[in-house]
């Protein structure tokens, strides 16, 4: 199970390419879908590999990604997406 | 979409921002929100009473930020954040004033204020985030643009030695003084949250990509590119004089924090001078009560 996971507000992204760049696990890679403003948001490509360190979240200048860490707990089912997209703001 | 076994955490900057004002303004590439993460990333670490805090923004695309965060925030006229900032340090001294501007604001149309501010070495926390262009107004020359670069004012190359911001807080009394770049992010985050800690006038340059303006007349790429270059070139100095960390175009960038020094404050060497000539007749700020006059209730107004 991936040690943490990505949240990622598409709707806020401008696809900068921060967040693809300096993942230190090179979690994530830019989308070719588009957002209602026309960039392509980063999607998760690696989930397994995503440490929850939120480098992505401190990189990213548009507030719309931010990495968080998986809570260690015994006897959980692994969980094979780590993406999760959020359509507010 | 994943159900998550757990409430999905919300983004830790979010508490600080004004949620309904964005998408923000800013440029895709632009660091300025890089910026505010790391400030964000300060508050959270040093644990902060947001209460006790207040942020001054000038104009430009930096000023803007006095409006994207959730804090008491105050967006004032061009060039004049330090000299509001001074106002609210002196009427209020309990506050954390946090000064977050860019480098024309700060260093060009408010350079005096920026110099005297750190002569008097008033309690303030300056973030001055510099894009080395005048950007909000169209890409004219800055006082931090570097040898040779395109602007739309100098359409044949900078030729105008650039201002050493570092260097010139430094002479002028700043007892902080630090450099990053927008791509080291946990170390502003960190140096942040050391300036918070300091008694006086705390200086932090963040040099940050102005893709739409800067490096698109210079032919540098997007903000990407711009991020690359600086984890190529940038270099951490911890210490090194600051006369010779001069900014040039597209070369080294030496960053670190140069001066950690102690000196005493404005209201230190108020109360000292005012307890010297006045003697007994001086009140001290009093921290539950405000100022208080010496003769407790005073029937005069116009000394209140």
């Amino acid at each position: 199970m991936a040690k943490g996971r990505v949240a990622i507000v598409v709707e806020r992204c401008k696809a900068c390419g921060f967040c693809v760049e300096f993942c230190p696990t090179k979690v994530l890679a830019l989308s070719s879908a588009f957002n209602s403003k026309g960039y392509h948001p980063p999607h998760v490509v690696a989930p397994e590999k995503c440490s929850g360190c939120d480098l992505c979240g401190m990189y990213c200048p548009d507030f719309a990604i931010y990495g968080y860490k998986n809570p260690v707990t015994k006897n959980e089912a692994p969980q094979p997406e780590a993406e999760e997209v959020r359509n507010e703001g | 979409m994943t159900t998550l076994v757990n409430p999905t955490p919300i983004n830790p900057v979010e508490p600080f921002l004004r949620s309904d004002r964005m998408p923000h303004i800013w440029c895709p590439g632009c660091g300025i929100g890089t910026t505010v993460n790391c400030f964000a990333q300060a508050l959270i670490e040093s644990k902060i009473d947001l209460k006790t805090l207040a942020l001054v923004s000038g104009i430009g695309c930096t000023g803007r930020v006095a409006g994207y965060v959730k804090l008491d925030s105050f967006h004032t006229t061009h060039g004049r954040a330090i000299p509001f900032a001074t106002g609210l340090k002196l009427a209020n001294p309990k506050l954390n004033v946090v000064v977050y501007s860019g480098d024309g604001d700060l260093s060009a149309i408010g350079c005096n204020h920026l110099i005297h501010a750190a002569r008097r070495n008033i309690d303030l926390k300056v973030i001055c985030v510099n894009n080395l262009i005048y950007a909000m107004t169209g890409g004219q020359t800055a006082p931090t643009t570097p040898g040779h670069a395109i602007t739309s004012t100098s359409p044949y190359g900078t030729f105008e030695p650039a201002f050493n911001l570092p260097h010139l807080v430094e002479a002028a009394g700043a007892v902080y003084v630090a450099r990053w770049t927008t791509y080291h992010v946990r170390q502003l985050a960190r140096s942040i949250g050391e300036a918070f800690k300091k008694k006086g006038f705390s200086f932090i340059e963040v040099i940050s990509p102005c893709p739409t303006l800067y490096q698109r007349r210079n032919k540098l790429g997007d903000g990407l590119d711009t991020m690359k270059y600086y984890k190529e070139k940038s270099k951490t100095k911890h210490g090194a004089p600051t006369s010779e960390i001069g900014l040039t175009m597209q070369g080294e960038i030496i960053v670190g924090k140069f001066v950690d020094r102690d000196r005493p404050d404005y209201s230190a060497l108020l109360k000292a001078q005012m307890h010297e000539s006045l003697g007994e007749r001086y009140v001290d700020y009093d921290e539950e009560q405000g100022y208080v006059c010496a003769d407790g209730g005073c029937a005069e107004d116009s000394c209140h």
